[in-house]
């Protein structure tokens, strides 16, 4: 029995008409993500068997490599949805990666945490003050601090990597596992979760939703639009430090450009996720699925065997292709 | 702030719920108002008439704070109140429902109601955190729209999804969610069809007969003798008529519109 009908024999009427309502507020967009991931995944079972698609190594392989874009993704969300964007994650990923591999080594893991998730959200607090007292738009303010970044990450170690010591940093994030799960993956369900609470559960989401949707109603409704707005790109931030960190536990070193070139895959995964990329609407789930997307696209690239020249075209050309046809979806919708 | 009533409590119908005398406003060499004074009742709905230009728009905005007067008081319930923002005129109970609506297209009709008056749950940290409350939200939503006879199809439809009538009906009933006793109307079937325009005029009169004080600002002389009680008119910043809509026909609102007659008494 399928659960509609179920719902419909076995559910008291109050319970049928929330769900009725609940099936109205999903639209197509929502789903497309979910389909995507599918067809993908299906379409590399079938071509890609040979070269090892299959294998529970490669899986979990996709599964890890989702982590850190998942991640950045949730933040993203929020970004997008205030009407922002944040430029700046790929290297305040990479600092953090640094700032985490240094202080985990003097003052042990969780200052090591710490200190890298407060250079992100201090990061973040920057960006969004510049963007709303000095009035730039945030593209170009994160723009700037995306090179501001870099430059410190890349002065921190004189481009060498970090290399991290520490078990308990390398076994809570990185290289850990609850039950058979990969505490990667648990990190990312444990943030995706967060996040979507967030968007729909507080006030603070709603407000998120309204400031990018039509700033000017949001403001004579008395919502205060430049603290939600600088809140949006701390969050973004903060959850691309952290995102930092678990690149940094997973191959236990801190590096000037672990992440870095995250930045695209990232806005790819959250725009096929449903989120509108001139704000007003985001969805966090949908974020994380085109996250796997992005990871399965990147893995499939690499056992097509494709040199690192040509996967950087097809990347390119798969990401124009897929965020347009989402964009296209959003504004049948 | 989540303690507001979901039903308004207003005065006596009849009794004074807005005055204001003596109101004036330039902007640089130009007298956008000139000593206007008029009265809101609870329970009746005022018109406020005049051509482009005569100052009602500015009339609406020293009344809801956007513009501070530079000469002229306000009084809510008789008691004299110095309006320099939105935010003050919102917590003297003035809501203003501008032509633009200022409603979220993407959320829903409940969070649109209560949009920045979340219910909260959770005590205190739950208030803290703004852990939104949507059960109660949506069970005074329902409460509101009924009283106010508004026929949604479904509390979860995202704005963008109504018509423009009932989006024009949630911008009003916030209004009434927030436990507003006097409710500014900017031109709000404006740009409406006739069918919509009719329901719009029959949630002015659910309005009226719950208390609310309405002024209610239009160009259309039918809307005025339909659900207007009283009506003012304006013309180049100053007030040439006071009218019981009762006792005029609307070429008379006409012609005191256009200038063709005035009312001395009214000054």
């Amino acid at each position: 029995m399928n659960r509609e009908l179920r719902a419909a024999v076995f559910l008291p009427s109050g319970a049928r008409a929330r769900i009725a309502g609940w099936k109205q507020g999903v639209e197509l967009r929502h789903y497309v993500v979910y389909a995507a991931a599918a067809l993908i995944f299906l379409l590399f079972v079938v071509f890609l068997r040979d070269d090892g698609f299959l294998t529970s190594s490669n899986l979990i392989n996709i599964g890890r490599q989702s982590a850190p874009i998942a991640v950045m993704a949730v933040g993203m969300s929020f970004a997008l949805a205030s009407s922002e964007i944040d430029l700046s994650v790929g290297s305040v990923a990479a600092l953090s990666s640094l700032v985490a591999a240094e202080v985990v080594g003097g003052h042990g893991f969780v200052a090591g945490t710490v200190a890298a998730l407060a250079v992100g959200a201090s990061i973040g607090l920057v960006n969004g003050f510049i963007t709303v007292k000095v009035r730039i738009p945030s593209f170009l303010v994160t723009l700037g601090m995306l090179g501001i970044v870099s430059g410190i990450a890349r002065n921190m170690n004189n481009l060498q990597s970090l290399p991290i010591r520490n078990d308990a940093f390398r076994e809570v994030f990185g290289s850990g596992s609850v039950g058979p799960v990969s505490s990667l993956l648990v990190w990312t369900a444990v943030v995706g979760l967060l996040g979507h609470l967030a968007l729909h559960q507080l006030r603070w989401g709603r407000h998120v939703l309204s400031v990018g949707s039509d700033r000017s109603a949001a403001k004579a409704l008395g919502i205060n639009i430049d603290r939600v707005r600088i809140s949006a790109l701390v969050v973004s931030a903060a959850a691309a430090s952290f995102a930092g960190v678990l690149l940094a536990s997973r191959l236990a070193i801190g590096r000037h450009d672990l992440g870095e070139n995250l930045l695209l895959t990232v806005i790819a995964a959250v725009v096929i996720g449903g989120t509108n990329l001139f704000g007003g609407r985001a969805s966090v789930a949908g974020a994380v699925a085109g996250s796997v997307v992005m990871a399965m696209l990147n893995n499939g690239l690499i056992l097509m065997g494709l040199r690192v020249s040509d996967q950087l075209i097809a990347r390119g050309v798969i990401i124009i292709l897929a965020v347009s046809l989402s964009m296209r979806e959003q504004k049948e919708s | 702030m989540n303690s507001e009533p979901a039903v308004t409590r207003s005065g006596q119908p009849g009794s004074v719920a807005l005055e204001i005398s003596g109101l004036c406003k330039s902007f640089r060499a130009v007298r956008a108002l000139d000593g206007v004074g008029m009265t809101l009742r609870y329970g009746r709905v005022t018109a406020l008439l005049g051509d482009n230009g005569a100052g009602k728009s500015t009339l609406v905005k020293c009344i809801s704070g956007v513009y501070v007067p530079d000469a002229g008081t306000v009084r809510v319930n008789g008691v004299e109140h110095a309006v320099s923002s939105p935010e003050d005129a919102r917590a003297l109970g003035i809501e203003t429902v501008h032509q633009t609506l200022a409603v979220i297209d993407p959320l829903d009709v409940v969070e649109n109601l209560f949009l920045n008056r979340e219910h909260t749950r959770g005590g205190r940290i739950g208030a803290w955190l703004g852990v939104l409350d949507k059960k109660r939200m949506r069970k005074e939503s329902e409460e509101i729209l009924s009283r106010l006879d508004i026929r949604i199809p479904s509390l979860r439809r995202p704005l963008d999804a109504l018509s423009g009538g009932q989006r024009q009906a949630v911008a009003i009933g916030r209004a009434v969610a927030w436990g507003q006793q006097i409710v500014l109307l900017d031109e709000p079937a404006a740009a409406l069809g006739v069918e919509q325009a009719a329901r719009v005029l029959e949630l002015i009169r659910s309005l009226r007969d719950s208390g609310v004080a309405v002024l209610l600002i239009t160009h259309n002389m039918d809307r005025v003798t339909a659900v207007c009680d009283r009506a003012i008119v304006l013309r180049q910043g100053r007030k040439t008529a006071e009218l019981d809509v009762g006792e005029v026909t609307k070429d008379d609102l006409v012609a005191y519109i256009t200038g063709a007659r005035t009312d001395e008494s009214a000054q």
